[in-house]
């Protein structure tokens, strides 16, 4: 690679660089370059964002006073199925996959991905899969048998329209995306490393996304599988879920589950590395046992793939089962305990500067061990039994999917932004953004557990107001309007920084990682020079020969 | 930076290989999801399974699609000379492997033996239906390699031919599984 024709702007930079003018809508259907389908992918999470949240928001406007009659409730049942399936599949998974694309071919110091117009086409496909589940509003009715569509209600008997067909097409087409994106990033991490980026060298978000890609492989496929018989029963008149003709609605069970955790996982991992990078650089220290990080995450990747079934705990599993899969459960705790330490050790000692990146990741481990502890509770099988299909289901998994993937995108967004765009997001607004964000959601969801404990059954239209669950559930609405206001803080904070925020320069944070010595935002390729990495921390070498990283 | 951290030079001329080889493991997922779930309702549908299906004629074509692993492999050593020739015997036997399955399912079909009609009918068409979509994207590849390896001869790399060639293989691995649980199993189950 040569420095040829590039330009290198050190003032007002353009937004995600190059491109003649006149061409900037039709480049953006066109290009095969990361970092753009990078920030496609982000544009298609934060448009799915509005709706998932706009349903969320439903969904607590109708609970926040009892035997409300606002919504319909077979509205509602769509309502909470097309929640699930946006924030998971639409958001979260699109929203990582934007980072992971924009910012691993950057910190490994590699010009693109291994294949680039392949990873267009993954990004394309993931984009039709989601416009195709949401066009079965227009075409009649949303799916509206749960996330997790358990047969027999989603076979044709119970769904007889056509919202379970968009569901199943979609995300098919969705994960077909999803797949080849994850071949794509494995190959580039494997083959695409610069000179002295060796595996012991990899920044820790990247990982997380090589872990994070191997799990998609893994589970990904079992959802294809359980989608194409889910099809096969409704159009073809087949029976595998059809327990009158022999069949058995748990092999759906198996088959999602056995994506549908390794999938908790697969959000969470790269959120996991967000933090391992912005805890170190907030703290002025390296990761306190980067080996313990990552070897860590690899047993979090393969213990995920044998928990599946503690979803199933309530089916009537036998005694043998129920123990295998509440030992493996319990024991995924650990390499996550192990991760809780490495980065409380790593601010413990260190220069902390609590920018608002810095305030996501604390505000992460908090909550997320929260998170974490109500999971193990729940893995243990008569607890499980106790509040299985209740708002303490509910409560964990929020705590765990917001609490965890959400806050740990911030505070990756709040890190990485200055790179991509050249400008710092607003620190004032962000601090306004995350205390309202951090309270909001401990108001909306913490006293969830309590109204699980109490009964309260996930997905309920609407409760009768001798329960007394009244209080407790306003309280969970005013705490989402609070969240509304942050999050639409945040999205001025967007808006305003991308016209207007402070010129970041190429290293604002005073990092340690190689995206952080190209110009913000990087060049076509990245780098003018191929980049060498000296250390885990190549940019302190550089700016600390005296001192240089020994790993 | 010491040698073992450098970069081979080339590398990345095997990155279609390694692409095709996650993919292939993400596709056996796939299909162990589907195999799993045929021998859980294998009881149900074991009588008429051992009624209708036709184990040698099945065998017979199976063989068609066990050869085309080995002419897969000659047309790939021979890729700077005649390798086309080799590749197009290749998709022939793989068609006629096709043509077997679609005159099994005519066969099944007119005894009312559907995926509609019973526990059999459901996983039988089920399995072997994906693995023939499976085949039938096989030789999609292996026309694309024939024509551009006559088009611009020598210009498609070994990678290139390896890696049309390792899905190849795994279509016909897939189906050492699937006739050994639909038609093995069936016979000594």
């Amino acid at each position: 690679m040569s420095a040829t024709t590039v330009p290198t702007t050190t003032t007002a930079p353009t937004l995600w660089v190059r491109r003649p003018a006149g061409a900037k809508w039709a480049g953006w259907l066109r290009t095969v370059d990361h970092k753009e389908i990078g920030v496609l992918y982000m544009g298609m999470a934060l448009l799915f964002f509005v709706f998932g949240g706009l349903t969320a928001l439903t969904i607590r406007v109708q609970l926040a006073v009892p035997e409300n009659h606002l919504v319909d409730p077979a509205i509602y049942d769509q309502i909470f199925t097309i929640h699930g399936v946006t924030m998971i599949f639409l958001v979260a998974i699109p929203v990582l996959v934007g980072f992971m694309n924009y910012m691993v071919p950057l910190m490994i110091g590699a010009r693109d991905v291994a294949f680039p117009r392949l990873n267009a086409l993954s990004f394309w496909l993931s984009f039709l899969g989601g416009l195709l589940v949401y066009f079965s509003f227009i075409a009649g009715g949303g799916p509206d048998a749960g996330w997790f569509a358990y047969p027999p209600l989603s076979g044709h008997t119970y769904s007889t329209g056509q919202g379970l067909d968009y569901y199943i097409l979609g995300l098919a087409v969705n994960g077909a995306g999803t797949i080849v994106g994850a071949v794509n990033i494995a190959v580039t991490i494997l083959l695409m490393r610069c000179p002295g980026m060796s595996i012991s060298r990899l920044p820790l978000f990247v990982w997380m996304t090589l872990v994070t890609s191997f799990l998609i492989l893994a589970a990904y496929p079992a959802l294809s599988a359980a989608l194409v018989m889910l099809f096969v029963d409704r159009h073809l008149g087949a029976h595998f879920f059809d327990a009158n003709a022999g069949g058995d609605p748990l092999i759906w069970q198996h088959a999602f589950w056995f994506f549908g955790h390794p999938e908790v996982y697969i959000v969470i991992l790269p959120a996991f590395g967000m933090i391992s990078e912005v805890i170190p650089v907030f703290s002025g220290k390296p990761i306190f046992g980067y080996r313990f990080v990552a070897a860590s995450s690899v047993a979090i990747g393969f213990l995920s793939m044998s928990v599946w079934a503690h979803h199933m705990f309530a089916v009537g599993m036998s005694d043998a089962e129920n123990l295998f899969f509440s030992g493996a459960s319990m024991l995924i705790a650990v390499p996550t305990g192990v991760k809780v330490l490495n980065w409380t050790a790593t601010m413990i000692g260190g220069r902390l500067r609590f920018t608002t990146s810095m305030l996501w990741a604390t505000g992460f481990i908090a909550t997320f061990v929260m998170g974490g502890l109500t999971g193990v509770s729940l893995a243990i099988v008569p607890i499980d039994w106790f509040v299985t299909d209740s708002y303490y289901v509910v409560a964990h998994m929020h705590y765990v999917l917001f609490g965890g993937v959400v806050f740990g995108v911030f505070a990756g967004l709040y890190y990485w932004f200055p790179k991509m765009t050249g400008r710092l997001l607003s620190e004032r607004l962000g601090k306004w953004h995350f205390w309202l964000t951090f309270v909001g959601f401990h108001m909306t969801f913490l006293p969830q557990h309590w109204l699980g404990i109490e009964g309260m059954a996930r997905r309920m239209w609407t409760y009768p107001a001798s329960t007394g669950w009244g209080t407790l559930n306003m309280l969970s609405s005013i705490g989402a309007g609070v969240m509304t206001i942050g999050t639409l803080i945040f999205v001025w904070n967007l808006l305003v920084s991308l016209r207007s925020g402070q010129l970041a320069g190429d290293d604002p944070w005073d990092a340690f990682t190689l995206e952080w010595t190209t110009s913000s935002p990087p060049v076509p390729e990245n780098y003018l020079t191929v980049p060498v990495a000296t250390s885990r921390r190549p940019l302190w070498d550089r700016k600390h020969p005296d001192m240089k990283d020994p790993s | 930076m010491t040698a073992a951290q450098a970069r081979p030079a080339g590398r990345l001329s095997h990155a279609p290989l390694l692409g095709m080889a996650l993919f292939i493991a993400s596709e056996s997922i796939f299909f162990m999801t589907i195999v799993v779930a045929f021998i859980a309702l294998r009881p149900a549908g074991l009588a008429t399974a051992k009624q209708e299906l036709e184990f040698t004629k099945t065998l017979i074509f199976s063989l068609f699609l066990f050869a085309s692993s080995g002419t897969m492999t000659i047309a790939e050593r021979r890729r700077d000379r005649d390798g086309w020739v080799w590749l197009v015997v290749t998709g022939i036997l793989g068609l006629v492997f096709l043509t077997g399955q679609g005159l099994e399912y005519v066969r099944l079909l007119s005894t009312g033996i559907s995926p509609a009609a019973g526990m059999f009918g459901t996983t039988f068409f089920t399995l072997t239906g994906l693995h023939g979509l499976h085949v039938l994207v096989g030789l999609a590849a292996i026309t694309g390699l024939t024509i551009a390896s006559l088009a611009r001869r020598g210009r498609v790399t070994a990678v290139g031919w390896e890696t049309v060639a390792w899905y190849w293989h795994f279509v016909d691995g897939v189906w050492v599984v699937v006739f050994s649980v639909v038609y093995i199993g069936t016979l000594i189950g």
